[in-house]
């Protein structure tokens, strides 16, 4: 069985329809993108299954039904999801962000993995009692990352790193992300425009056009096939 | 010399509960981003509860304590029934403090239907009587609502900067989306809020009570002060709202009193300040600066 098992999802803003009976799955510790361009619906598909905005049709979490929960109770089911945007909470400082991730644990659980993630993103401890939202873009990205990471989660929604950093930062964030992913064991679900870096990343991928999956397969397939990635992926 | 002094006493007593006042309406706006018009209504609603409680005999410490409670409760019941089906109040902030100037209405209505028009008398917490010091008499109520409120606004400083659930309101107050992503429950959060700033409201009350008579229009005013004490201390700071809460106090005691321009417009100095803060340093003394990089 599935860690998680999304099937005939549908939502959209409105009278707006943005996804049409979207099908897909991600097994336990599995790395998992979802490709597409501008307005494909990634972004949507993501707050869908985490509960940000309501949908119809069935997310399931080891065969549980989970949809029409909130975020909050999304996360105590071990899914974490880090936002378009990054989602800093900038009013507050490093560790503050930091230890509002870690919120569901108990304080020592907390502060022990604090001082991990100190340790793995040695530009958090040096910025720690800094307010978050006057840190770079990259920074940021590693914060929301360690952030999501705090609540130790099977599965980790992961909305566009890439998005407004420069090539050599992005590469970055994404060589931090498969150590760090490779260490905790966590699943990913990645939704990405980049399509290169994330199918390095990945082991299987989706494609996603106008609200559905219209091509999947194996990283490594997609990567080899000329016609898929001259029609979908712009490479 | 010592005119001014007494003057100036007068002022920090009255400082002391606009303060009060302000710390409940900062609370609300940490945890929601926004201003609370009801605050001052919600205070008078449950000094009415302090009263209740005192008239029938039980002990006036006690009865402020139950008043609280009640307070709290109404608070909470009060964001369950008309906030909180409005959705996120940082995504829609107008209509929350629509709403907010609704519950004024409604709570004085409603107070006015229990309790009646006529003010009740309500005892001083600490006595009628006063200590002269240096020529300067002063009230022991005076000095109580100072030492109240410094308990008070620690309290709330160790909450928000201690506690978990100070983190989880911070939190929520900069970013809910975000608060709710890394597992904060956001409403029950907003509703804590809500019950924390009408329990502190209580006391503001239960000191203006006294002075001004326990009628269900008492805190209108008051509001106002508090209001511009904030705004002179920084929305989202405890200790803003304190000094703030000190200075206004001293300044609409003071300058009517010796600018004969402001002896029939009690209220013009605060307003005047919140215009001059507004314009100047709109963040207030303490209040922190939004900080953002795109």
């Amino acid at each position: 069985m599935s860690l998680l098992e999304v099937s005939g999802l549908r939502c959209g803003y409105g009278i707006v329809e943005v996804l049409f009976g979207l099908d897909l799955s991600v097994a336990e510790g599995e790395l998992v993108v979802v490709l597409g361009a501008n307005g494909a619906g990634k972004t949507t598909t993501l707050r869908a299954i985490s509960g940000m905005i309501p949908a119809s049709g069935s997310v399931r979490l080891d065969g549980t039904e989970v949809l029409g929960r909130r975020p909050d109770q999304l996360l105590s089911a071990g899914v974490a999801h880090v936002p378009q945007g990054r989602g800093t909470i900038s009013a507050l400082s490093v560790e503050d962000n930091l230890r509002v991730g870690g919120y569901q644990r108990s304080s020592a659980e907390v502060t022990e993995d604090l001082e991990m993630w100190f340790e793995v993103f040695p530009r958090l401890s040096e910025r720690r009692t800094q307010l978050a939202g006057s840190m770079s873009g990259g920074e940021q990205q590693m914060l929301a990352i360690a952030r999501a990471f705090m609540s130790r989660p099977r599965l980790l929604l992961l909305d566009e790193p890439s998005l407004g950093l420069a090539p050599l930062v992005t590469r970055e964030v994404f060589d931090r992300l498969r150590d760090v992913t490779q260490q905790m064991g966590s699943a990913v679900l990645l939704v990405e425009q980049n399509a290169n870096l994330a199918l390095d990343f990945a082991a299987r991928a989706y494609v996603l056009e106008a609200g559905s999956i219209v091509v999947s397969g194996s990283a490594s397939e997609l990567q080899g096939d000329e016609a898929i990635q001259k029609a979908y992926l712009g490479l | 010399m010592n005119d001014f002094l007494e003057v100036v006493v007068v002022g920090i007593g009255n400082g002391a509960v606009y303060a009060m006042l302000g710390l409940g309406l900062v609370v609300i706006y940490r945890s929601t981003g926004l201003l609370n018009f009801a605050q001052g209504e919600l205070s008078m609603f449950s000094t009415f509860i302090v009263w209740t409680i005192w008239n029938a005999g039980v002990p006036l410490w006690l009865a402020i304590l139950g008043g609280m409670a009640g307070g709290f409760l109404v608070g909470i019941l009060l964001h369950q029934v008309a906030v909180s089906p409005l959705g996120d109040p940082h995504e829609k902030p107008l209509a929350v403090v629509i709403v907010t100037i609704a519950l004024f209405l409604a709570l004085n209505g409603a107070a006015q239907l229990i309790w009646g028009t006529v003010d009740k008398r309500l005892d001083p917490l600490f006595g009628q009587s006063q200590v002269t010091i240096g020529g300067v008499a002063i009230q022991w109520q005076k000095i109580g609502a100072v030492l109240v409120l410094v308990a008070l606004a620690t309290g709330f400083v160790l909450l928000f900067n201690r506690t978990k659930l100070g983190l989880a309101m911070r939190a929520v107050a900069s970013n809910s989306e975000s608060a709710g992503l890394c597992g904060v429950p956001v409403p029950r959060i907003l509703m804590l809020g809500w019950g924390l700033a009408a329990a502190v409201g209580t006391v503001a009350g239960v000191f203006t009570a006294p002075q001004l008579g326990l009628g269900t229009n008492m805190m209108q005013l008051t509001l106002i002060f508090g209001f511009a004490a904030i705004t002179l201390g920084g929305f989202d700071s405890l200790i803003g709202a304190v000094v703030g809460g000190m200075v206004v106090g001293i300044l609409s005691a003071v300058v009517p009193q010796y600018v004969s321009t402001f002896e029939r417009m009690p209220l013009a100095p605060a307003f005047i300040l919140i215009l001059a803060v507004l314009l100047f340093r709109p963040q207030g003394l303490f209040g922190s600066k939004e900080v953002q990089r795109v």
